[in-house]
C-alpha cells in the first residue's frame, strides 16, 4: 500500500464562460521516505492538486472527483470534520508565502503550542518545551528567546523555517510543500531544502514537492511528475526525466533553462504561452507549441501511457522523443 | 556587434543612504546604506550582469543609473554629461539615451492605455526625435522587432496580453528612442521558464542588431551567466567582485561569490551526490548597521582579525575582488 495514491483526480471551478478545468485526471503515488516533485509552469494545476489532497479547497464552488487515498483510506468521501483531522495530523503543509500561513497577531511560540495542545492534548509546559525543540530543529538561533516574537519580526527565510516547524509539529506521514523556496534567495533556498531533506531522513516522511524550478527538482526529487494544462504529461524517476525525457514539453523545458555550470550559446524557447484552462485546445493540449505535432495531435488527446522501466508519457510520438533525447 | 572598448556609462563611487523613519524609535537618525560606494564602467554593446541577495541594493542602483533616484554622493557619467546634474535639454537627451525595463510587466504599463498610446508616449515626451507623421510607422517596426504582430496588437490593452508579451511591450517602449543603455531590473523573474527563454533570446538578438548595452540585474545566477559578458557581485551595498563571465563563474575569488554559486541548484541529478555545497549561515546583516571592516565577515568561513578592522578595497584589474584573502584562481 502506498503512502499516498491519487487516481483520476479532477477539479473544476465555475468560470464566466463555463467550467475552468484546473485538474483534468491526475494519477500519482508517493511512498514513505520518498520525494515526488510535481513540476510545471504557472497555472498548470499544481497547487489545486495539492489543495484537493489536503482538503482545503472549498467544495462548492469547486467540484472534485476521483480518488485520494492516504495509506489506503479514501479521503474524498470523508466528512468535513474527519477530513480536517486527517489533514491536520497526518499531512503537513508548507506554502510559498509563510506570511499568509502564519497568524500575524499571535506569537510564533503561541501558534506552535496551540497546535500541540489542541491536537496532541499536551500540557502547556510540555507543549512549550516541544515547541522550543521544534524551532531549534529548524535552526532558528536562540529558539527559546524567539518564541515570543511575531511572524513579522523574522526574515523571509526564517519565517519559511518556522512554517516548516509548524508543519512537522504533529509528525505527519506526508509533507506537501508548495513552492517552499520560490520567494527565497538561493542561499536561503539551499538552507531550507537541506533542512527538509534532513527531516525526511530522520522521520521517513513522504514529501510532495511542488515547484517550477528544474534545478531544485534535480537536486532533491526521487520521482518527477510533469504537469501541463491540468494533466500529468510525463512521469518517471528523476534520472529518467533528466537523462532523456519522453515528452516534448519536458524536452522543451530542459532545453530552455540556462545553467550555472556552463554557458550555452542559445536557449531553446518553447513558442507561445501555456493555454488558458477555460479554453483548452482540441487534441493534445501542447500541440500549438509543439515542434513534433502532427495531424493526429491536433485531434486526438494522447492518454498517459505506461512505458517500459515504469515511466509514462502522454505523447503520441513518445518513441520518437525518446530516441531523440536519450543520451 | 561584439562589445567595443568605448565606455558608454561610467559609474563613480555611487552612494545612496535612505534615512530611517521612526518605525523603531531607537533607530531614528540612522540610515539604510542601500548602495555604498559602487563604481564600474559599462562599454558600448556589452552586458554587465549584477547579482546579489535580496535587499543588497540592486534596484536602488538601477534607479540611480537612469536618474529616477538622486544619489547621496558619487556620479553617473554618460559622455560629457553627469546624469544627476543635467538640466533642461541635456537632461532630456540623457533620458532618451538611458532606458529601464522593470520586473513586473503587470504594473509597469498603464492599464488604461492601448499599446499604440503606450508606444507613442516616448515620442510625445521627445517630439524632436521623430516627425509626427513617421511615428506610427516606427512603433509598428518596434512591435515587429520584439516579435508582436502590429496588425493584431496595436489597439489592445495591456491586460489582453500574457506576461511574456507584456514584457516584450516594455522592451519595445524602452527601445523606442534608440537608447545606448538599457537597465533591466529583474526583467524575466516574473516569467515562466518557457517564456523566460523567449525574452532572454529577444534581448540578445536586439543587442546584436542594435548595439545597445545592458545592465542586467537578476537574482537568478544561471540567467545572468547566460546573458552577461561581465558580472558584478553585490553584497550589502558594495561590489565584492567583478569579472568576465567565464572567469567569475569558473574561478570565483571572493568567498561570497563562491558560496552564492555553490547554492545554485544544477539541473543534473547524476552529479548531486558528490556536489560540494557551501551553506552560508543566516541572512545578510542589516544595511542600517553593516559589520565593520569586511561586510561579509559575519558569514565568512575564513574571516581573520584584519577582516574586522580593515575594509578590503575592490582592487583594479580585469577580475577585481574585495577580499584580504582571495581564493586561489
Ligand atoms: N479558486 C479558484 N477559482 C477559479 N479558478 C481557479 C481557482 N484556483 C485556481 N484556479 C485556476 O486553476 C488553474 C490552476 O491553478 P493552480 O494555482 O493550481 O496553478 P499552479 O500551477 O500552481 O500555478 P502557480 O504556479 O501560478 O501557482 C489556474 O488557471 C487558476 O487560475
Ligand atoms: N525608499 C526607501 N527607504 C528606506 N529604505 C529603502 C528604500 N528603498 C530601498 N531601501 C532599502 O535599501 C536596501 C536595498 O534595497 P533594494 O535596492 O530595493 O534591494 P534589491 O533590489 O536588491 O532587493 C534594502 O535594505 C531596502 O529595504
Ligand atoms: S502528442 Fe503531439 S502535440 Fe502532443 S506532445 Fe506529443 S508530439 Fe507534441
Ligand atoms: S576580507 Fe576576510 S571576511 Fe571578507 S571575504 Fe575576505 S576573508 Fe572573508
Ligand atoms: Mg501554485
Ligand atoms: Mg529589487
Amino acid at each position: 500500500m502506498s503512502l499516498l495514491e491519487i487516481a483520476d483526480l479532477k477539479v473544476a471551478f465555475p468560470g464566466p464562460t463555463g467550467p475552468v478545468n484546473a485538474v483534468n485526471g491526475v494519477s500519482l503515488r508517493i511512498e514513505s521516505g520518498q520525494t515526488l516533485a510535481i513540476l510545471g509552469e504557472s497555472g498548470s494545476g499544481k497547487s489545486v492538486t495539492a489543495q484537493a489532497v489536503t482538503g482545503i479547497l472549498d467544495v462548492p464552488p469547486a467540484t472534485v472527483s476521483g480518488s485520494v487515498q492516504l495509506r489506503g483510506r479514501e479521503l474524498l468521501t470523508l466528512s468535513r470534520k474527519q477530513r480536517e483531522r486527517v489533514s491536520g495530523e497526518e499531512i503537513g503543509m508548507v506554502f510559498q508565502d509563510a506570511m499568509a500561513a502564519l497568524n500575524p497577531v499571535f506569537t510564533v511560540g503561541h501558534q506552535i503550542v496551540e497546535v500541540l495542545r489542541v491536537r496532541r492534548g499536551m500540557s502547556r509546559a510540555d507543549a512549550r518545551r516541544r515547541a522550543v525543540e521544534l524551532v531549534d530543529r529548524v535552526r532558528i538561533p536562540a529558539a527559546k528567546d524567539r518564541m515570543r516574537d511575531y511572524p513579522h519580526q523574522f526574515s523571509g527565510g526564517m519565517r519559511q523555517r518556522i512554517m516548516i516547524a509548524l508543519a512537522i509539529a504533529l509528525e505527519p506521514d506526508l509533507l506537501i510543500a508548495d513552492e517552499p523556496t520560490t520567494a527565497l534567495d538561493v542561499t536561503v533556498q539551499a538552507q531550507v531544502m537541506e533542512l527538509l531533506a534532513e527531516i525526511q531522513r530522520d522521520s521517513g516522511m513522504g514529501l510532495l514537492l511542488i515547484t517550477h524550478d528544474l534545478g531544485v527538482v534535480a537536486e532533491v526529487a526521487d520521482d518527477v511528475a510533469v504537469m501541463y494544462a491540468g494533466r500529468i504529461v510525463e512521469r518517471g524517476t528523476v534520472e529518467q526525466i533528466f537523462a532523456g525525457p519522453a515528452h516534448p514539453y519536458t524536452e522543451g523545458l530542459l532545453n530552455s533553462m540556462p545553467r550555472v555550470d556552463r554557458r550555452d550559446e542559445q536557449l531553446y524557447a518553447i513558442p507561445g504561452a501555456p493555454p488558458n484552462p477555460a479554453r483548452l485546445p482540441a487534441g493534445c493540449p501542447f500541440h500549438l507549441r509543439c515542434p513534433r505535432a502532427t495531424d493526429e495531435c491536433r485531434v486526438v488527446l494522447p492518454p498517459l501511457l505506461a512505458l517500459p522501466a515504469d515511466r509514462a508519457s502522454a505523447c503520441h510520438h513518445h518513441e520518437e522523443v525518446l530516441d531523440a533525447t536519450r543520451r | 556587434m561584439p562589445p567595443g572598448d568605448e565606455v558608454v556609462l561610467r559609474v563613480e563611487n555611487l552612494v545612496k543612504h535612505f534615512p530611517v523613519k521612526g518605525r523603531v524609535p531607537f533607530t531614528s537618525g540612522g540610515v539604510v546604506k542601500a548602495v555604498d560606494g559602487v563604481s564600474f564602467d559599462l562599454r558600448r554593446g556589452e552586458t554587465l550582469g549584477v547579482v546579489g541577495e535580496s535587499g543588497c541594493g540592486k534596484s536602488t542602483l538601477a534607479r540611480m543609473l537612469v536618474g529616477l533616484e538622486q544619489p547621496t554622493s558619487g556620479a553617473v557619467r554618460f559622455g560629457t554629461s553627469v546624469v544627476h546634474q543635467a538640466r533642461g535639454r541635456e537632461l532630456r537627451a540623457l533620458r532618451r539615451r538611458i532606458q529601464i525595463v522593470l520586473q513586473d510587466p503587470y504594473t509597469s504599463l498603464n492599464p488604461r492605455r492601448t499599446i499604440r498610446e503606450i508606444l507613442l508616449q516616448p515620442f510625445e515626451i521627445h517630439p524632436d526625435v521623430l516627425d509626427r507623421r513617421r511615428r506610427i510607422e516606427r512603433i509598428k517596426e518596434l512591435l515587429d522587432l520584439v516579435g508582436l504582430d502590429p496588425g493584431l496588437h496595436l489597439d489592445r490593452y495591456p491586460h489582453q496580453f500574457s506576461g511574456g508579451q507584456r514584457q516584450r511591450i516594455g522592451i519595445a517602449r524602452a527601445l523606442a528612442l534608440s537608447p545606448d543603455v538599457i537597465v533591466c531590473d529583474e526583467p524575466v523573474s516574473a516569467l515562466d521558464v518557457s517564456v523566460q527563454a523567449q525574452v532572454v533570446n529577444l534581448l540578445e538578438r536586439l543587442q546584436e542588431e542594435l548595439g545597445v548595452a545592458y545592465v542586467f540585474i537578476a537574482h537568478d545566477l544561471s540567467v545572468v551567466r547566460h546573458i552577461s559578458d561581465r558580472v558584478a557581485v553585490m553584497y550589502l551595498g558594495k561590489l565584492v567582485e567583478t569579472g568576465p563571465e567565464v572567469s567569475l563563474y569558473e574561478s570565483p575569488r571572493h568567498p561570497y561569490t563562491r558560496a552564492l554559486l555553490s547554492a545554485v541548484p544544477v539541473p543534473d541529478p547524476a552529479g548531486r551526490q558528490g556536489r560540494q555545497r557551501i551553506l552560508l549561515a543566516g541572512d545578510p546583516p542589516s544595511p542600517v548597521d553593516p559589520p565593520s571592516g569586511c561586510r561579509f565577515r559575519t558569514r565568512c568561513w575564513q574571516a581573520a582579525d584584519t577582516c574586522a578592522t580593515t575594509e578590503p578595497p575592490l582592487a583594479a584589474g580585469a577580475h577585481p575582488v574585495a577580499c584580504h584573502f582571495p581564493l586561489a584562481a
